[in-house]
């Protein structure tokens, strides 16, 4: 229940499976261990891609008391490489194997005041604080923010649960989300340095969201956030790197990462979080034709326009707008 | 037919501790603003430490990094705590708020920050899942502050699963045999006592013993209020459990028939035995406790003389509970079986099974 733990694999089966909205596919698992899912954890599953298998995190919506029915909700992604097709395919009686709730995105408990902000798909990490929140009394604000109405999973049973404390922002509802009021509305607040943030979505939301709060000179440590790094700037596009020191150069196509591509061409290099956080996989770029799509959290926003290092398991290399050729990447080994 | 619960079932020899619940983790003098202590409450290791304000926290011991023992750092800034290790900076959250060698700091990373609460002279801290952490579960020791009461104590760090000492506590008869000495006397065995279990989940053991010679111990303190005191007592040990581990013994004497069983105790002394019992591993305890009165509060001299009195009391039960401990290692094939004596001590574990119970840790179905 507190912090990150080793994985625990095990059997679990599915219960049931309904389409929550587009493209969204609710699951529940049924799994012999105990344990609560306290907010904001996740579980890992393992699922097929390809010849192998693969982990993939998502967020967990729901569990009961004692932790044996674990209730996710998988978004559909275009360019997934099989993780999401895999989900979405479930049916009731499939076994796949789970591992016990991980915590990496703690809901701190007694804060005065609260924000919770998801973008999309990110509800499912927010709505178990949102729970709680309301389950203690505390002082929240849900923004839910999304594209259409028939894309935002558990409208009614949050508008349900949470009253006027939800804000919906809907895209072509003429109602989208300004990033900049919002963060002004918490520095302008009397608890401005006590006012905690949670907030999971796409890489563009949250990227803005830290610009504000950086430039409204809030505490860095209120705004907690969680990515999965699978979301960019950019569309995901097919481009090419290279190793000059290896005389290495490979295809990156949408359905992976450099890291996987370079690996797969025979470069030996260090990893560990895959998720662009931890910065082992950083490369230095020593030329690029086309745009960088940062897509981690471990170089700072100058480091980023700076433009000198990489990512390389999950940011990619996007075509300048109106370019119809391949973008390419040279990279360099320290 | 109304299933019951099989024989045995509770009885334990190690009894596994709830994690919803407060337990004491400190005294409030021990744990400073100057350097962080170490301390496992519940199988948990926790640095503990006050921030610059004062407020106490309670983190998980061991950095997000490479788990150093936060405990061995330093207290920096306002209310964080560095690694000793690579230097990476905690908040009073858990949240790191610095990392070597780069710009950002991870998002993931955080140690688990326990919920702290300061109450009657303790620092209480919650190990199980926080979004249950209500304060008013911290049981009642009102008496360690209230300005009607004086006296002090201290920690025993017991060789023993917690449970024993409940055990220990929730049946005086022993002090007959353990504390001969000092409190003990022959119509402990003697007296009969009553065991309920209230309506508030507390459970009271009530024992009366009516004109009884008082043992030197209660001499002593009935002559601190009354000099000229000669003869016989009412002696009486009220028994007050708390979940999961809190025991408060309303004990006292008062002159023979002067009314004190009615509830006269005018012409007697009172004292408060308060036991809080926190699990540190299966088979050990920090063990604190406090003698308070209610009379003669301004005399610093009593409060020492019963606090040394009463450490020199406990001593004998610590050597009983070690003694105890390793029996129960050494003869592994062996159970427990009950005694009549036994009641409160029984309910304690019916308590604590349905705490388990709840927390989906309930113990086997006829476990031993």
């Amino acid at each position: 229940m507190t912090s990150s733990a080793q994985p625990d694999w095990c059997t679990g089966r599915v219960l049931a499976t309904t389409p929550v909205a587009r493209d969204v596919q609710r699951i529940t698992i049924e799994r012999p261990a105990r344990g609560r899912a306290a907010p904001g954890s996740h579980l890992d599953v393992r699922v097929p891609v390809g010849d192998s298998t693969d982990v993939r995190s998502y967020s967990i919506v729901e569990s009961d008391d004692e932790g044996l029915l674990l209730t996710i909700s998988v978004l559909r992604v275009p360019q997934s490489r099989g993780g999401s097709t895999f989900m979405h395919s479930l049916v009731p009686g499939d076994a796949l194997q789970v591992t016990q709730p991980l915590q990496n995105f703690p809901l701190r408990m007694g804060a005065p005041r609260y924000l919770l902000l998801a973008g999309g798909i990110g509800i499912t990490a927010v709505a178990g604080m949102a729970r709680a929140l309301r389950g203690a009394g505390a002082d929240y604000t849900l923004v839910y923010v999304g594209r259409s109405r028939d894309r935002m999973a558990y409208v009614d049973e949050l508008a349900q649960l949470h009253g006027e404390r939800l804000v919906l922002r809907v895209d072509d509802e003429g109602t989208p989300l300004d990033v900049a009021q919002l963060v002004r509305s918490v520095d302008a607040h009397p608890l401005r340095g006590a006012t905690e943030l949670y907030m999971c979505g796409p890489i563009r939301l949250m990227d803005a969201v830290r610009r504000e709060w950086e430039a409204a000179a809030l505490p860095p440590v209120n705004l907690r956030y969680e990515t999965f790094g699978s979301s960019g700037w950019f569309q995901p596009v097919e481009f090419v790197v290279s190793v000059p020191q290896r005389q290495v150069q490979t295809t990156v196509r949408t359905d992976e990462t450099v890291l996987e591509a370079l690996i797969r061409a025979g470069v030996d290099l260090m990893y560990d979080c895959r998720k662009g956080e931890c910065g082992l996989c950083l490369l230095d770029v020593d030329a690029v034709d086309g745009v960088l799509d940062h897509r981690d959290v471990f170089l700072s926003a100058a480091q980023k326009n700076c433009g000198r290092s990489l990512s390389t398991c999950v940011s990619r290399v996007a075509a300048p707008e109106g370019s119809s050729t391949r973008p390419w990447v040279s990279l360099m080994l320290p | 037919m109304t299933e019951l619960m099989p024989s045995g079932k509770v009885t334990a020899k190690i009894f596994p501790h709830p994690l919803n619940a407060w337990y004491a983790a400190a005294w409030d003098h021990e744990v400073t603003s100057k350097a962080p202590m170490a301390r496992t409450i519940a199988g948990k290791p926790m640095a503990l430490y006050r921030t610059r304000d004062g407020r106490p926290v309670a983190l998980a011991d061991a950095c997000w990094h490479r788990l150093a023992p936060l405990s061995m750092g330093k207290l920096v800034g306002n209310d964080e705590v560095q690694c000793p290790y690579h230097g990476l900076r905690y908040n009073s959250a858990g949240r790191c708020t610095a990392m070597p060698a780069q710009e950002t700091v991870n998002p993931s990373a955080m140690v688990p920050s326990y919920p702290v609460v300061e109450r009657y002279r303790y620092l209480w801290v919650w190990p199980g899942d926080i979004t249950m952490a209500d304060p008013d579960l911290i049981p009642d020791m009102h008496q360690m502050v209230d300005p009607g009461w004086a006296g002090d104590g201290l920690t025993i760090e017991a060789p023993c699963n917690y449970q024993l000492i409940l055990d220990n506590l929730m049946d005086l008869t022993h002090e007959e045999f353990v504390h001969g000495s000092s409190i003990g006397q022959e119509e402990l065995s003697e007296s009969e006592f009553r065991t309920r279990l209230e309506d508030d989940g507390s459970v009271t053991v009530e024992r009366w013993m009516l004109d009884v010679e008082p043992p030197p111990f209660w001499r002593k303190n009935i002559r601190d209020r009354f000099p000229d005191f000669e003869g016989r007592v009412d002696r009486w040990q009220i028994i007050h459990y708390y979940a999961p581990s809190t025991i408060c013994i309303d004990v006292g004497v008062a002159r023979a028939g002067t009314g004190a069983p009615e509830g006269d105790r005018s012409q007697g002394v009172n004292g408060y035995v308060m036991n809080t019992i926190t699990p540190e591993t299966d088979r050990t305890s920090h063990y604190f406790w406090a003698f308070m009165r209610n009379y003669r509060l301004d005399s610093q001299l009593i409060t020492t003389q019963l606090r040394e009195g009463v450490k020199g009391v406990f001593a004998e039960d610590e050597a009983m509970l070690a003694a105890q401990q390793a029996a129960i290692d050494a003869n592994p094939g062996h159970e427990f079986y009950s005694l009549n004596i036994d009641a409160g001590g029984m309910w304690v574990r019916r308590i604590l099974d349905r705490m388990l119970q709840a927390e989906g840790r309930a113990l086997a179905g006829s476990a031993r």
